[in-house]
């Protein structure tokens, strides 16, 4: 296990960062994770050392750019344990990369097909099917969550059937934080010849994620999650899969022949999806990201997460009168929760009122608009925690929270 | 009026407009222009729907779901402008703006509206407590095109 002191240290946001007049507590690394030093030093060494452009250069320095950055594909290789290096493919992050497969997976598809998906889904999981579905007439289908919004294997069996192409989830959602069985869900979708595609946003950054152990057929992710830079994310497919889906984007980089004819031969996976000049340090700067939380121990991470998010949730249900809290046994990042009197629309208020002490969460919908009905709440508050909190940030949050319920929301607007 | 600096009034007034919105319901008659504003970032959406004649603001109305700040603005501006002329209600907006962007305004114009003087201390709020305002703005700016 690490020492929670020592990794604080790390973080520049956590050494001296004020909000409001408070040192700061950040409970929002579910939007974005705080960086460490060694991932800032990382970035800026590119831009003092060897800044210039990859795959293009004949001299040496340029010969570093592409060596910095084509490692990064052995890094994440490690992290997701990819069989091969090229099943890796740089993106701009999760969004994008579903983004491209719901494109790039098209021409695969009919009339008639079913993609399934949750209640849950985080809106970058939606609406690239959304429009398949515009385009091609593929039908859209979800899992219901149970009573205690969880998706559970039973309902997925049950939303199983021929018709269903693709299955596309999140391993771990964004407003709740449930890990979902995904090694049984690609067994059974596989039963089925459908395939699996893992929005790992919320889970590449929290447990161990092996592509092959739970034999996952496409996974995104984001490095600003993981404590990387914004703008950088991966795409992993097995690689036939991967080689067979359509490029969105055509530029430099991807092709190997263009002809005046208009007739143009594309490279391979993964670069026929990485045309253009790619985003070099922020690339470099993930690998540096990734190799930090493996230093670390996902499983570590994980159980750091989990022992301080009970503590909160202890405290939180113990000393908080009129507290719901809507994932009290999920075991990862996010506690999501509203106060009596601040239900809904007004919890953006208990937002503000926390922001005033020095505490960052989100309010609201969080993107997963379809998930405000399952609720039956217009919002939330999500406090979202990740490897760098501490129990004194939970000792934060909870006399906050307890002095808002017995004062007034709205104290620092008056 | 005086400047209401007591918090327990201000807040009442937040409150009261927020639990009992005035002119909160929309109208199927015709003769409205209406304009729907939503903020992808949260979860305010409204539609606010307004009558002129001539150069007056007749009548005016929104609905939606709106968080405690941008219902209880939205509901205070229907009250000011209600009855006014453009030129009137645009200098409200302008002054009620000046106000949030912490310019030099005329208080007295803006009566119940001084309860978001300080809105500029969590500026992430700022787009709840202009939504109505910039609804409003809109939809002058689209009848006085029209006309
Ligand atoms: C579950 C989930 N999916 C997708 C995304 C989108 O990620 P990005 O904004 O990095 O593309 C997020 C981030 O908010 C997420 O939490």
């Amino acid at each position: 296990m690490y020492d929670i002191n020592e990794v604080r240290k790390n973080y520049p946001m956590l050494n001296g960062v004020k909000m409001d007049g408070q040192d700061l507590v950040y409970l929002d690394s579910a939007a974005t994770a705080l960086k460490p030093q060694c991932v800032i030093d990382k970035v800026v060494e590119y831009y003092a050392e060897y800044s210039t452009n990859a795959h293009r250069g004949d001299y040496a320095l340029s010969h570093r750019t592409d060596s910095e950055y084509e490692n990064v594909r052995k890094i994440a290789q490690r992290l997701i344990n990819a069989k091969s290096e090229l099943e890796i493919v740089y993106t701009y992050g999760t969004t994008h990369g579903i983004n491209m497969l719901a494109h790039g997976i098209k021409h695969q598809l009919k009339k008639g097909d079913v993609i399934l998906l949750c209640e849950a889904e985080h809106a970058s999981n939606v609406l690239p099917w959304f429009r398949l579905k515009e385009e091609i007439g593929i039908e859209i289908e979800y899992i219901p969550l149970n009573d205690e919004y969880k998706l559970t294997l039973d309902n997925f069996k049950k939303a199983m059937h021929d018709k269903v192409k693709i299955v596309s989830l999140a391993h771990i959602g964004n407003v709740l934080g449930f890990i979902i069985d995904m090694k049984e869900i690609t067994k059974i979708a596989h039963e089925y010849g459908a395939l699996v595609a893992v929005d790992g946003a919320q889970s590449v950054p929290h447990i161990p994620v092996d592509v092959q152990e739970l034999d996952i057929d496409f996974l995104n992710f984001s490095a600003h999650k993981l404590g990387g830079p914004s703008g950088i994310g991966v795409f992993y497919g097995k690689y036939d899969l991967l080689n067979n889906l359509e490029a969105y984007n055509l530029g430099g980089g991807m092709n190997t022949r263009i002809e005046c004819n208009t007739c143009y031969y594309i490279k391979n996976a993964p670069f026929k999806f990485e045309a253009g000049t790619p985003a070099i340090e922020a690339t470099i700067g993930m690998g540096r990201a990734m190799e930090y939380i493996m230093e670390l121990g996902l499983n570590n991470i994980h159980q750091h997460l989990c022992e301080i998010r009970k503590y909160a949730i202890d405290c939180l249900q113990n000393e908080v009168e009129g507290i719901t809290i809507y994932n009290p046994d999920s075991e990862s990042g996010p506690i999501a929760f509203n106060v009596i009197g601040y239900e809904g629309a007004r919890a953006q208020d208990i937002g503000s009122a926390l922001a005033t002490r020095g505490i960052a969460v989100r309010t609201g919908e969080h993107c997963a608009k379809l998930l405000v009905d399952v609720l039956e709440t217009k919002g939330t508050v999500r406090a979202s925690l990740y490897l760098y909190n501490s129990k004194a940030d939970m000792d934060r949050l909870v006399e906050a929270i307890k002095e808002i319920v017995k004062g007034d929301a709205l104290d620092w607007l008056l | 009026m005086a400047t209401i600096t007591d918090p327990m009034i201000l807040r009442q007034i937040i409150m009261d407009h927020y639990e009992h919105p005035r002119n909160r319901h929309l109208s199927d008659e015709q003769g409205y222009l209406s304009v729907r504003k939503d903020s992808e970032s949260c979860i305010d959406d409204i539609t606010m729907q307004v009558k002129f004649n001539g150069d007056n603001i007749e009548d005016i109305r929104f609905d939606g779901e709106a968080c405690t700040i941008s219902s209880a603005s939205t509901s205070i501006l229907t009250e000011l402008v209600k009855g006014k002329s453009i030129e009137e209600a645009t200098n409200i907006i302008t002054n009620y703006k000046n106000m949030i962007y912490e310019l030099p305004y005329d208080e007295e114009l803006l009566e119940e509206a001084i309860a978001f003087q300080n809105v500029h201390k969590q500026a992430n709020r700022i787009k709840c407590a202009t939504i109505g305002f910039d609804a409003l703005e809109d939809i002058i700016k689209e009848y006085k095109g029209g006309q």
